[in-house]
């Protein structure tokens, strides 16, 4: 099951990164792109395991920078850096909680970002910032905030459809029937 | 933390420290390798938009469709006229350049190209076109639309190309205005609008007013002089009148980007 899951995610990141150079459709009505891959990171760190949580940072981050501007890896160590400080808590969470989905995808949406735009001006590159960069900034964040739950609820049904399926246990045991009557 | 998870926090450092530390031509090299994954999607978009738009042919009216080709027909005949006036003059030129010795202004070569990507990082104004290499693009080559500058090459494979947009930080333009030949360069534009640029560095005092027309000016090297980039919003002094700014609003549609010529030496 949880490589089937991980398969999912990283074709997901594949199809995520696509999406957001091919069809400009919401940098074109809001001015700025919203980056799905921190969101597939909250819902990694919290269904896969700490190899999982690697591969998606890598291959995400790879994937971005592939078809973007930046420098080849330097996406890769947001994204694992924001699924790394939820994974280490991840006991601590209520994973099933769309608002807690909400959160964390508006949290990680937020900082993956930032931390980027950090990394870069780091290194010396000049970027395209101004006020209107906080608008962009705004965006994001709500675009991975309300497309987390949205991505939990997509992949919990994708693992139901594709995925081998529960044993349901019966509450009836045989031990522990009641035998009425004498003998 | 478990040990397990500085192991992991160590093994991703090194790898990013690596990967960003990689020669230019390796790195360059392995962004190619990785975005060629994405070769079989691009088919499938560039299928998706067409059929999107055989659609929409279907549904636009016949009166509209017959009133768009009388348009069309009318705009067809204007261009003819004007390109019997051209040609005219561009005998004349050549015949007044010969008789002063001026070398021969070679004509743009162009290629048509179509954007197939867009950066999907909001701090980068960049576009990829499906012409690469193999097509005759190279580096630092101007690339432009039927209305104006719209950038340059930034980086070639054999059948992509990286095209950064006026408005990036990237790339700075040489540029005049055409009106009074005030020369000046055209900068970075703000993030949320990718109409407006600035234009910098132009002389105090300059005589410049909204309206007017600003192209290349052939300085820098990367720019053919007189491709058209916009035209000036407003002026204002800039680092305590030490030079004069303006605002320009571009020609191309940067946003709506669809097909774009790279112009070959």
């Amino acid at each position: 099951m949880n490589k089937l899951r991980l398969i999912l995610i990283l074709f997901a990141a594949f199809l995520a990164v696509f999406w957001e150079a091919a069809f400009p459709g919401t940098s074109r009505w809001l001015k700025a792109q919203v980056d799905l891959l921190p969101a597939l990171m909250v819902f990694a760190s919290l269904s896969v395991n700490l190899p999982g949580v690697i591969a998606l940072a890598v291959c995400g981050g790879l994937f971005f920078d592939s078809l973007s501007a930046n420098p080849l890896g330097i996406s890769i160590l947001p994204l694992f850096t924001v699924g790394f400080l939820i994974f280490i808590r991840r006991e601590l969470i209520l994973r099933d909680q769309a608002y807690a989905q909400f959160f964390l995808g508006l949290a990680a949406s937020a900082v993956a970002p930032l931390l980027s735009v950090l990394l870069l001006l780091t290194g010396g590159h000049q970027l395209l910032l101004g006020w209107g960069s906080l608008w962009q900034w705004f965006v994001m964040s709500a675009g991975g905030a309300i497309s987390t739950p949205i991505l939990f609820f997509v992949f919990d049904w994708c693992e139901r459809a594709f995925g081998p399926s529960r044993v349901t246990e019966s509450s009836f045991r045989p031990d522990r029937e009641i035998r009425r009557g004498r003998n | 933390m478990k040990k397990s998870h500085y192991i992991a926090l160590g093994l991703v450092a090194l790898l990013v420290l690596v990967v960003l530390n990689l020669p230019a031509r390796t790195a360059a090299r392995l962004k190619l390798a990785v975005g060629s994954l994405f070769l079989p999607l691009f088919g499938l978009a560039s299928a998706s938009q067409q059929a999107a738009g055989k659609t929409a042919d279907t549904l636009t009216p016949r009166g509209e469709l017959e009133r768009q080709n009388e348009a069309l027909r009318r705009e067809n005949q204007m261009l003819r006229a004007q390109e019997l006036q051209h040609a005219d003059l561009a005998k004349e030129n050549e015949r007044l350049r010969a008789l002063v010795n001026w070398q021969r202004r070679a004509p743009w070569k162009l290629k048509l190209a179509r954007v197939v990507l867009r950066d999907p990082a909001n701090w980068w104004r960049t576009v990829q076109i499906d012409a690469g290499s193999r097509d005759g693009v190279r580096e630092n080559m101007p690339v432009l639309t039927a209305e104006g500058l719209v950038g340059r090459v930034q980086s070639v494979s054999l059948t992509r190309a990286q095209v950064v947009l006026v408005g990036d930080p990237n790339c700075k333009v040489s540029a005049r205005v055409r009106e009074t030949r005030d020369d000046g360069i055209v900068a970075a534009g703000g993030p949320f609008d990718s109409s407006l640029v600035e234009f910098t560095h132009l002389e105090r005092g300059a005589n410049l007013k909204a309206g007017q027309n600003v192209e290349t000016s052939g300085m820098g090297g990367i720019f053919t002089n007189g491709i058209p980039i916009g035209k000036i919003v407003d002026v204002r002094p800039a680092q305590f009148g030490l030079y004069t700014e303006a605002r320009v609003k571009l020609n191309a549609n940067l946003a709506g980007l669809d097909e774009v010529f790279v112009m070959i030496p």
